[in-house]
């Protein structure tokens, strides 16, 4: 419904990427960065979640990662120990840890502040020790998991799997951006505003701030899901501390108040990572710090906020130009 | 369990815990007045054990000269590291200058890591290697330099900010930097010094436990988690909140190998001492937020 | 001013940026299967370019196993360039690529996947951990790519029918357990703490640590658990102190075990410390200090080149291994990690030599399985005699028990 208040350009510039998009796995176009582009979907995911979340209610999560490694987890001890049905697995891990999200969303949003990036970081903290520890293989991890099929389609090759997970993906994205737009959305931005005044404008903050925990909780899980199903492949070590700052290192370079901004952070993020650095062998990490760094100081609101403000800046120029001749 | 069994587990909990009090002084300190959680912390304590190892046997320099020097050079970088890193961005929110501070750190933990390699060291200890024997249980001496110097720097910094003027303005930007600022003291170089402060206590706390638990170019990570949680438990505003979180954090864990609980208490030591604060958080917390809505 | 700085910046980055996603794109012309000159490779250009051999490496450079992983990635580049400078296989140049797992299993998974599409190399050599082979069985196995580990787990190549495509180099934990045994029953140790790493290979060391005690007449006392990183174990070892365990073995790679030794000096623990042959290493020495004195544990002949007598079929190629790396990596710095690089990348080469021109990619790497299967070759870890029954084809004996005396290499007596 507000859509007809965004500018034209934007509506050309999301076809073209669709385009783009819809366009790259095939042969002709770019393959080799099918199984990058995969990853970038999955962080996406996982992103768009904790951007609602930091940049919507102010509130930071420092172990979002463990979201994606219960989703992540569930699916890979249901389909292999159990023999569960993926997609079964994949509900029952997107509802379980939902719910387990909604269960300790109530004590830790009492928490304020530091307090709250604390109860986050020991609730990441200490999954990660039970995925260590209970986890089907443990330390090691366990492969050899099923991949997701429909019938007799099994989504068995990077080509399939990419369009799998960018379906989820850009679903997700509508979803939120229609939340941002919504009177939920307005609630949200009310809340990040002043949470007294919110309170005072009817608005019940503790039930909002936990539903979009909740729902970041959910994405990330189906997230999860997903990566296991894609890698077959599952150790406890991609959901550690590490990982749960990079998820925030991704949302902030990207722009906390926007879901466009998700894409863009974890897009980013992990071209730099696992395309470009890998080509300066040993200096991979000094360069990363040195990019991340000098991103933020010149770009403190994120990429996308910056690069939209480059082109609303050429397209007045250009109507200036327009104007006087 | 006997009782000199328990001495022995106590002193390993304090030894622990005596250097993840001093990490978490340092983040403290930088938060306290500049509001930021600086990620880099635990690279400052890293910096502080590999230069005085690269100094002292790459170098040849005596001990005590490499361990001094590499406190120097240790707050030259968190001067580096405020100038132009976190000053230059002026105007970012605090989100976005705390993955600054995450940035530098890799930056930092990278540069070292090409500099010297991967592979862990060991600088010589201070006072030899004998272990003391002390009613029946046993600490090694680097320990006792560790748990000191803890001890001290905790006194030394109670007596900077109550009794010098610097440590008064500190203190005063801590609390309100605008009536700061309104009574002439320059918020900038205080948020300076703060950087330099907390980069040096890093620097000290990582020359004296490196002989203790070894160093390698990645060994900020771990310890700066193990700080961040010690310096949370005052709210990352109280020095001694810090350090008694820092010996709790510490004694818990030990406590929980020592209990016993089958084979797994020793692997699950670090959750169970999460737990067990996480639950004097949440009950603070809710102390604490009475006290904000009547205070 | 200030706004010109801030635009020099950006436009500096974005330009950065591009150059290296321009470099990037050179890269990736690389990639496809037809007869190149191999530019990025060290190799010599023949006078009719030949195709370069690709061979794969996952090593765990960085992260909590650098001890082994590093030398194993200097053993590597070192023979590459060796054998590219008497001409390469068959006349075709070596080219290895390396990439870093940092230890972690995910990581390895990922370049592998890498190294088997992207790369699109022969065989892949590595990782570094037992965690780490397991993870990428499926992987090779479903890419039908021989792999050469280097890691110490049993079941990275048994059950033997499930690994068709995979082989190793190091000795198992089942030897190097039942050599810290047979030693301790000869000297009349019968009860035994045990202290291990939660990851997959402490793991693996107390599976076979519990299981085959029995046999040898030991009981195991205590059974403690510490996880990868720890730089305190103190509080385990005050629970080992109050048992009455006569000896204690301690399984994990040389860091942690370092530790183990240290702590224990620092208790005044007067019962034995043996560690398993993940810490034979010179870093341990370095790292354990005047602990590392009086520990023991079972390795390979490499760390005591000396003692081996000339007769021994391994003499010549341990003594040519040691002299070519300790020449570029100085005096002392040798150890079994690196050996078995050398052996599984000395296989590898060898296997290589089956494949012929004209082949494509899946029979290539069909080849180079099938010739592993029945290699014979005295290399540093051991005399290797591979079969369809046996991917690790080890004889007995490879092992010795060592002991650090005086901060050396010493026969334990």
């Amino acid at each position: 419904m507000l859509k007809r208040f965004r500018p034209k350009w934007q509506h050309g510039a999301t076809a073209v990427l669709l385009t783009l998009l819809v366009c790259l796995p095939f042969d002709w176009f770019l393959p080799q960065y099918t199984t990058l582009m995969i990853f970038i979907g999955l962080s996406t995911m996982v992103t768009v979640g904790l951007c609602l979340l930091m940049g919507y209610t102010g509130q930071v999560s420092l172990g979002q990662a463990a979201f994606y490694g219960t989703g992540a987890y569930i699916s890979a001890a249901l389909t292999k120990t159990c023999g569960f049905n993926p997609w079964l697995a994949m509900l029952l891990a997107a509802a379980g840890t939902g719910a387990f999200a909604f269960l300790i969303g109530y004590p830790i949003f009492r928490l304020k502040g530091n307090y709250l990036a604390m109860a986050t970081l020991g609730l990441g903290l200490i999954l990660y020790v039970l995925f260590r520890q209970l986890g089907p293989g443990g330390p090691s991890g366990t492969g050899d998991i099923d991949i997701l099929s429909i019938g007799s389609f099994g989504f068995d090759t990077p080509f399939r799997r990419y369009f799998l997970v960018w379906g989820f993906c850009l679903v997700i994205l509508v979803i939120s951006q229609n939340i941002v737009n919504s009177r939920t959305g307005r609630a949200l931005r009310a809340i990040h505003g002043s949470e007294a005044a919110a309170e005072s404008l009817g608005i019940n903050v503790s039930q909002f701030k936990v539903k979009i925990f909740v729902l970041s909780a959910i994405y990330a899980s189906l997230a999860g899901s997903l990566f296991v199903h894609h890698l077959r492949f599952v150790s406890p070590q991609s959901f550690d501390f590490i990982a749960s700052v990079k998820l925030v290192v991704m949302a902030v370079i990207g722009g906390l108040a926007s879901v466009w901004g998700a894409i863009f952070g974890a897009g980013t993020t992990r071209l730099l990572s696992d395309e470009i650095l890998l080509r300066f062998g040993e200096w991979d990490v000094v360069i990363y710090g040195l990019v991340l760094m000098l991103v933020m100081i010149l770009m403190p609101d994120g990429l996308f906020v910056w690069l939209k403000g480059v082109f609303e800046n050429l397209r007045t120029r250009l109507r200036q130009g327009k104007v006087e001749t | 369990m006997s009782a000199d069994q328990f001495l022995q587990y106590l002193i390993s909990g304090l030894t622990q815990g005596s250097i993840y009090a001093i990490i978490g002084l340092g983040f403290t300190i930088i938060y306290a007045v500049t509001r930021i959680i600086n990620f880099a912390q635990g690279e400052f304590v890293m910096l502080g054990g590999m230069l005085s190892f690269i100094l002292a046997s790459a170098a040849g320099m005596p001990l005590p000269a490499a361990v001094v020097l590499s406190i120097v050079i240790a707050s030259a970088v968190g001067a580096l590291m405020y100038l132009l890193a976190i000053r230059t961005a002026r105007r970012a929110s605090v989100v976005s200058l705390i993955i600054i501070t995450i940035g530098a750190a890799i930056f930092i933990r990278g540069i070292v890591g090409e500099a010297w390699g991967v592979d862990f060291v060991r600088p010589g200890f201070f006072t030899g290697r004998t272990s003391i024997e002390f009613l029946g249980a046993f600490i090694h001496p680097q320990a006792i330099w560790v748990i000191g110097t803890t001890i001290l720097v905790t006194i030394f910094l109670h007596l900077f900010f109550s009794y010098t003027m610097t440590g008064k303005a500190l203190k005063a930007c801590a609390i309100n930097p605008v009536a700061a600022g309104l009574v002439g003291i320059n918020a900038k170089a205080m948020a300076l010094l703060s950087f330099v402060l907390a980069a040096a206590l890093g620097g000290i706390g990582g020359a004296v436990m490196a002989p203790l638990t070894f160093t390698a170019y990645n060994a900020g990570l771990m310890l700066g988690l193990k700080g961040f949680v010690a310096a949370s438990i005052g709210g990352f505003k109280s020095q001694l909140a810090a350090v008694i979180g820092g010996f709790m954090l510490g004694i818990v864990e030990s406590l929980a190998v020592a209990a016993n609980w089958g084979p797994f208490s020793s692997a699950y030591k670090d959750v169970i001492a999460l737990i067990v604060l996480l639950l004097i958080l949440l009950y603070r917390s809710g102390r604490l937020a009475e006290e904000e809505r009547t205070g | 001013m200030r706004n010109y700085f801030k635009w020099l910046g950006i436009i500096t980055l974005i330009a950065a940026l591009l150059a290296t996603g321009g470099i990037a794109c050179d890269g990736e012309e690389e990639e496809t299967p037809t007869p190149t000159e191999a530019p990025t490779a060290t190799a010599e250009p023949t006078e009719a370019p030949k195709e370069a051999y690709k061979v794969g490496a996952v090593f765990a450079v960085t992260g909590g196993a650098s001890n082994l992983g590093d030398p194993e990635k200097k053993t590597v580049e070192m023979m590459e360039e060796q054998i590219n400078a008497l001409g390469g296989v068959n006349g075709h140049p070596l080219e290895v690529i390396v990439y870093d797992t940092a230890t972690d299993e995910t990581q390895c998974v990922t370049m592998a996947t890498r190294l088997i599409e992207q790369d699109e190399v022969l065989a892949i050599i590595g990782p570094t951990t037992s965690g780490e082979s397991m993870a990428i069985i499926d992987t090779v196995t479903t890419a039908e790519i021989p792999l050469v580990s280097c890691a110490a787990a049993l079941s990275i190549v048994s059950p033997v029918e499930d690994r068709y495509w995979v082989f190793k180099t190091p000795q198992t934990e089942v030897e190097a357990v039942n050599e810290i045994y047979a030693y301790m029953q000869e000297k009349g140790i019968t009860k035994v703490a045990i202290i291990t790493n939660t990851n997959a290979f402490g793991e693996a060391g107390k599976t076979y640590l519990e299981s085959d005690a029995a046999d040898y007449g030991i009981t195991i006392v205590a059974n403690q658990l510490f996880n990868p990183e720890d730089v305190d174990m103190t509080a385990q070892l005050t629970s080992i102190k109050g048992t009455d365990a006569e000896a204690v073995v301690c399984w994990s790679t040389d860091k942690e075990s370092a530790v183990v030794a240290d702590n224990m000096m620092t208790l005044q623990m007067e019962i034995p410390l043996f560690c398993s042959h993940g810490v034979a290493n010179p870093n341990f020495i370095t790292q354990a200090g005047v602990a590392a004195n009086g520990v023991k544990f079972p390795a390979g002949k490499l760390l005591i080149l000396d003692i081996v007598p000339d007769t021994d079929p391994q003499k010549s190629i341990l003594t040519q291994y040691t002299a070519a790396y300790e020449a570029i990596h100085g005096e002392g710095t040798i150890n079994t990690f690196g050996g078995h690089a050398f052996d599984a990348l000395s296989l590898v080469t060898i296997a290589l030599e089956d494949v012929e021109d004209g082949m494509s990619l899946a029979e290539a790497r069909a080849a180079v399985r099938d010739s592993l299967e029945t290699a014979e070759f005295a290399g540093t870890g051991g005399v290797f005699a591979m079969s369809a029954t046996d991917h690790l084809g080890m004889a007995p004996g490879s092992l010795a028990m060592i002991e650090v005396v005086d901060g050396e290499w010493a026969l334990a007596e």
